[in-house]
């Protein structure tokens, strides 16, 4: 067994980072969307004027952990008919395709599990594919009504809002000219510019469509069924049903990420080429010793003696954190020096995801829910028409300004105009149309008034 | 590197039972999945053939056939939908109107 | 060494899971087997270097078609076991003619072995750093040699998608 022995040991010598990588993802990532899950109860509270979590763990910090622990300590019930072995697959599915499309996903310039994969971001796109599946079987499996009608509109969503998604990408891809994951970013250094203000329809395009991608409201209405009636979950409970929904904040880090890489510059800091503003550098460090000092202020004004002692550990956790990015820049000549671009590359990258990220939870809790019908209308009537033309106009103004000469900014900004003019014509037709259908089809002309259509 | 032969026979494995799948199935949806296994059986026999000849036209050619693969299911699966709005079965051997 | 770990373990979940395919009686679970033959496919694509088939396998066969066959086979709603005919006669017919045909098959493979010179006649496969990049190779192919056949499959797919919703169509009432 010795040759097999050594081509295993040669193997794991060559690929040891990607396997580290990949061991963080599948360990890491649960807890992470955990304490997204935290992170989003909180913000909801501000928006709603309360406080959120606080009872458990200072400031409901072990909120996730309590939550997880009563998770897996519940019953595992499968109902009586449901089909067992798909009952058990559809969970697995869906987690396990939002966390191998993660394996192509580069936070920051050295974490990423399949280096130098030709075709980066479409792996991801295509793995994130698989996950509407893992819905659609487990609605079915769970032989309830309520549960194939929830996961029949869920992947229906899905899948077409899939294709918006990729036509929104295609713009992006053909700014960038390649689909490897560190080449888009790279090329984004030399353009000296992200590629959201070269094709800026193409990013907010792709940002409704990932917010559909995940069932995240507006477009929730598969889960606000299991708020209030049912939905493809319903019968899943315990360990199983917090594997849907882990696998449902993973893929809005996913999503965010892939947007984050294409469109906001991956893990450049803003403005890479600029010198006189290489003091942003600094950032990361500044940014932890702020939140530290802001800790170390509001340690002495708690009332309980523990959450002082606990503020007072959190800001040293910032403090050293601070420490480390400063002394990872290119001043100090410590051996750290080298993680400099991974640590700050990281930091970037995850600073943009979480904006990414809040803007999701922002539009959560202020937008109202969209309608099945009004979803699928904006979905197919507006939205891929609109990323059809945005293609379209984003190939004229390469074309324009490779062939043609036109200064690359302006045939963007016309083109852009163009786009945005179009939008707007959609949307004018297709109110005319759609309240033009509903009138057709109801008889009451005071009902026919009040019906908006998308 | 693999010879090329395991490759055919992996493709000829796959091609064959679809093969039986079509012949024996009564189920014409199943029918038409096992369609769909015969023709990623020729899929993997065209693209091994493009990585042992470096041409690329063996992948071209492949990927015309994925997208003439989702036409066909997709226009299969009509018919089929239609069919059952009529005659309520999916059975190929209830489907016998032009039987004398 | 790891090449050929990764063959066998696609190849065998390919063959297992076709087989489970043709055989099951309930329709989904024959489609959750496809989606793993399809799965196994795909990785063997992506072993013999063809990153974008892979992933298009994977977005199209996969994530669209399959899940076109499972909405099919819940609005059809005949997912429950069928009694089966047990018409024995077609099966073993079906068994003995798929069999012939693959020892015939293999037997050329096995004795092509034999013709003097190189075996199969095919040369050995350039080594998998010295490849073109997958994606570039194949839209340069597409866009250039076959862009006439490219026009041509997307008529086609807008020809299908027609149908469908034609025939798929609810003739009696609203649209």
């Amino acid at each position: 067994m010795s040759p097999t022995l050594h081509s295993i040991v040669a193997f794991v010598q060559a690929w040891w980072v990607e396997l580290l990588c990949a061991l963080l993802i599948v360990l890491v990532v649960p807890l992470i969307a955990g304490y997204i899950v935290l992170v989003e109860r909180k913000v909801m509270a501000d928006m709603q004027a309360r406080l959120g979590p606080m009872r458990v763990g200072p400031h409901g910090l072990l909120q996730p952990i309590a939550d997880a622990l009563k998770l897996l300590i519940k019953e595992d019930l499968i109902p009586d008919n449901a089909d067992q072995f798909i009952f058990w697959l559809a969970p697995v599915l869906s987690m396990t395709a939002a966390l191998t499309s993660m394996g192509a996903v580069a936070f920051g310039p050295w974490f990423q599990v399949a280096r130098d994969i030709n075709i980066g971001l479409l792996f991801v796109v295509g793995v994130s594919a698989l996950g509407p599946l893992g819905i659609v079987l487990g609605g079915w499996a769970s032989n309830n009504h309520y549960s194939i009608i929830g996961a029949l509109r869920s992947t229906a969503q899905l899948i077409s809002y899939e294709t918006t998604a990729g036509f929104a990408l295609v713009s992006g891809f053909l700014l960038a000219g390649t689909l490897k994951v560190r080449t888009i970013v790279e090329n984004q250094r030399n353009d000296h510019a992200w590629y959201i203000f070269l094709a800026p329809v193409g990013f907010f395009i792709y940002l409704i469509a990932s917010i559909a991608e995940t069932n995240r409201a507006p477009f929730d209405l598969p889960e606000a069924e299991s708020e209030l009636v049912a939905g493809y979950m319903t019968e899943y409970s315990g360990f199983r049903w917090s594997l849907y929904f882990l696998a449902e904040y993973a893929n809005m880090i996913v999503v965010a990420s892939v947007g984050t890489t294409l469109f906001l510059g991956g893990w450049l800091r803003p403005f890479p080429n600029v010198h006189w503003l290489g003091w942003l550098d600094a950032a990361p460090a500044l940014l932890f010793a702020a939140v530290g000092a802001y800790c170390v202020f509001r340690a002495g004004k708690q009332p309980a003696r523990v959450q002082s002692l606990f503020m007072w550990a959190l800001a040293f956790a910032c403090f050293v954190v601070a420490a480390i990015f400063a002394l990872a820049s290119p001043f100090s000549h410590l051996p750290l020096e080298k993680m400099h671009d991974g640590l700050y590359g990281a930091f970037w990258f995850l600073l943009k995801d979480s904006a990414y990220i809040y803007i999701f939870m922002w539009l959560r809790f202020t937008l109202p829910r969209f309608r099945f019908d009004q979803l699928m209308r904006l979905g197919w009537h507006i939205l891929v028409p609109l990323a059809l033309i945005n293609v379209v106009d984003v190939s004229i103004a390469l074309a324009l300004s490779s062939e043609f000469g036109v200064n690359r900014w302006l045939a963007m900004v016309v083109t852009t105009a163009a786009t945005l003019g179009a939008a707007m014509l959609l949307v004018r037709w297709n109110d005319k149309y759609s309240a033009a259908a509903s009138a057709a089809l109801l008889t009451d002309s005071s009902v026919a008034e009040n019906s908006h259509a998308g | 590197m693999m010879p090329i032969g395991h490759y055919l026979f992996l493709s000829l494995a796959l091609f064959l039972i679809g093969a039986i799948g079509v012949i024996t199935r009564r189920n014409v949806i199943i029918v038409l999945m096992s369609i769909e296994l015969i023709l990623n059986a020729v899929n993997i026999n065209l693209v091994a053939f493009s990585r042992y000849f470096g041409d690329v036209a063996g992948q071209v050619f492949a990927l015309f056939i994925i997208a003439a693969a989702a036409a066909e299911a997709a226009v299969g699966l009509g018919i089929i939908i239609a069919f059952f709005r009529n005659r309520e079965t999916v059975l190929a051997d209830e489907m016998d109107l032009l039987k004398w | 060494m790891l090449d050929s770990v990764i063959f066998y373990f696609f190849a065998s979940i390919a063959v297992v899971s076709a087989a489970l395919m043709v055989t099951r009686r309930n329709a989904i679970h024959s489609a959750v087997f496809l989606i793993t033959t399809l799965l196994a496919t795909a990785g063997i694509f992506l072993q013999l270097r063809a990153e974008f088939l892979f992933s298009s396998q994977i977005i199209l066969y996969v994530g669209g078609i399959m899940v076109l066959f499972i909405f099919v086979i819940m609005l059809v709603r005949l997912d429950v076991p069928l009694p089966q005919i047990r018409s024995r006669l077609q099966k073993w017919i079906a068994l003995f003619v798929a069999l012939a045909v693959g020892v015939e098959a293999g037997v050329v493979l096995l004795l092509a072995r034999k013709v003097p010179g190189q075996g199969l006649l095919i040369p050995n496969p350039a080594p998998a750093n010295q490849l073109h990049p997958n994606t570039e190779e194949l839209a340069r192919s597409l866009f250039g040699s076959y862009l006439l056949p490219f026009e041509i499959a997307s008529v086609l797919l807008l020809v299908a998608m027609v149908g469908a919703v034609v025939m798929a169509k609810n003739r009696t009432g609203a649209p």
